[in-house]
């Protein structure tokens, strides 16, 4: 079960100098470690078994820095349920119960971070808002597709945070009200049409799913296209901005490489209707490209 | 990124039977799209075979109808055909906008239809065939 790799192939080489009475404490060190190990993990095994219920978890492993898990593999861990578990609460038991070095992202469990997006039984989902028994047994915990694996279920977001920038997702406007003190109002209406497209929380779910932008890395993707179509869509920002806005989105890799497959709006942990939004902005574009007055 | 990177398990063939609707209907409609570009080319090409006269016409046609298989091929590329034009209808509301919290249910109505039109067509298409 463990993938806790006895530490002798580096420290071989290190004791080699060091005096026989050092070495014998390290090795006696490692062998306590180890039986505490054992232990923790016998006492957890024996826990799963005497619980009501207990769920199958298959979960991704890999660490590159690591020989022993330089190849992918899936590791089985048997966690006693309790009601109301999530896949983030099941993957928590197991790191503390069974093996301190599964790793994961998480912060605030409530599906508001969205640091805790991961790969559950096929599709993208957060961890932390998926109940165990909406699941069918066993479920496979892996990485987010299309993204470098860092270490076990851990991928890098760079390349997502970069399409992200590139978007400009802030505020900007050039048409500020006259009095210094007076308020940057937006009506109800135009709050109501942009109110879905700030629910994103950059769990990184949709551009994971796109089979565009697995195959385009110079996609935008469904995340900052929506970004961009809150604030383009926002009127407060002005005719100048919407039209920059749109220069950016229009690229070849912009709005017109979404096929419509609806795989984003499929994961999206917020609900959000990316498609919809991806396919407004081209109609947009349309619009004003096309002007024949 | 997917491509620089070996991950084992993880990106394999079998992940289509998680592709949901729109993913199929995608990937039918580009499907369904190359095999009528591929018929095109081959409907022109046996047709020029055929422009010595009005006879060698008459001939041609009626050789390649009296092939079973001929017929059975009809049937499917009017299945293709069906679904390519349903889709793209589909794709079109789904441009307009219009629609798209029930796109996964246009798509199975098109298969659906397209099943239907195509079990109708079937006797027509294989009437007065010998084996």
């Amino acid at each position: 079960m463990s993938t806790q790799v006895p530490e002798s192939v580096e420290e071989e080489s290190t004791t080699e100098t060091a005096s026989a009475g050092k070495q014998k404490r390290d090795a006696k060190k490692r062998e306590r470690a180890e039986r505490v190990q054992e232990q923790r993990e016998a006492e957890a095994a024996e826990k799963a078994r005497s619980a009501d219920d207990t769920f199958h978890l298959k979960v991704f492993r890999y660490d590159p820095e690591v020989p022993e898990k330089q190849e992918p593999r899936f590791d089985d861990f048997h966690v006693p349920y309790k009601q109301g578990m999530t896949v983030l609460d099941a993957l928590m038991w197991a790191r503390d119960h069974y093996d301190s070095s599964l790793t994961f992202r998480h912060s605030c469990r409530q599906a508001i971070c969205g640091s805790d997006a991961l790969f559950v039984n096929g599709s993208q989902r957060l961890g932390c808002k998926t109940q165990l028994s909406d699941l069918s047994e066993p479920i496979r915990v892996e990485p987010l597709p299309h993204a470098d694996v860092v270490k076990d279920l851990v991928v890098d977001m760079e390349h997502f945070y970069d399409q992200m920038e590139s978007v400009e997702p802030y505020f900007q406007t050039n048409s500020l009200p006259d009095g210094e003190l007076d308020e940057q109002r937006q009506t109800r209406e135009n709050r109501e049409k942009v109110k879905m497209s700030t629910r994103c929380i950059w769990c990184s779910a949709c551009m994971s799913s796109c089979n565009i932008a697995a195959g385009d890395n110079e996609y935008l993707g469904p995340a900052a296209i929506n970004k961009a179509y809150r604030f383009a869509m926002d009127e407060r920002e002005g005719e100048d901005m919407k039209q920059r806005r749109l220069e950016i989105l229009e690229q070849e890799h912009g709005v017109w490489r979404c096929q419509t497959q609806f795989s984003c709006t499929e994961v999206c942990p917020k609900d959000i209707p990316l498609t919809e939004h991806i396919q407004e902005l081209k109609r947009e574009a349309i619009k004003n490209n096309l002007k024949f007055w | 990124m997917s491509q620089s990177y070996n991950r084992g398990l993880i990106e394999d063939f079998s992940r289509w039977r998680e592709f949901s609707a729109g993913m199929w209907a995608w990937i039918f409609h580009k499907f369904t799209g190359w095999v009528l570009v591929g018929y095109l080319f081959t409907h022109i090409a046996v047709l020029s075979t055929a422009l010595s006269g009005a006879a060698a016409y008459t001939n041609t046609i009626q050789a390649l109808e009296s092939l079973l298989v001929v017929r059975i091929l009809e049937v499917g590329l009017l299945a293709v055909a069906v679904f390519h034009i349903l889709n793209g209808l589909r794709l079109l509301f789904v441009d307009l906008g219009v629609g798209l919290e029930a796109q996964d249910k246009s798509f199975y109505a098109s298969l659906i239809l397209t099943g239907v039109i195509v079990v109708a067509s079937v006797p027509t298409f294989l009437s007065g065939v010998s084996i």
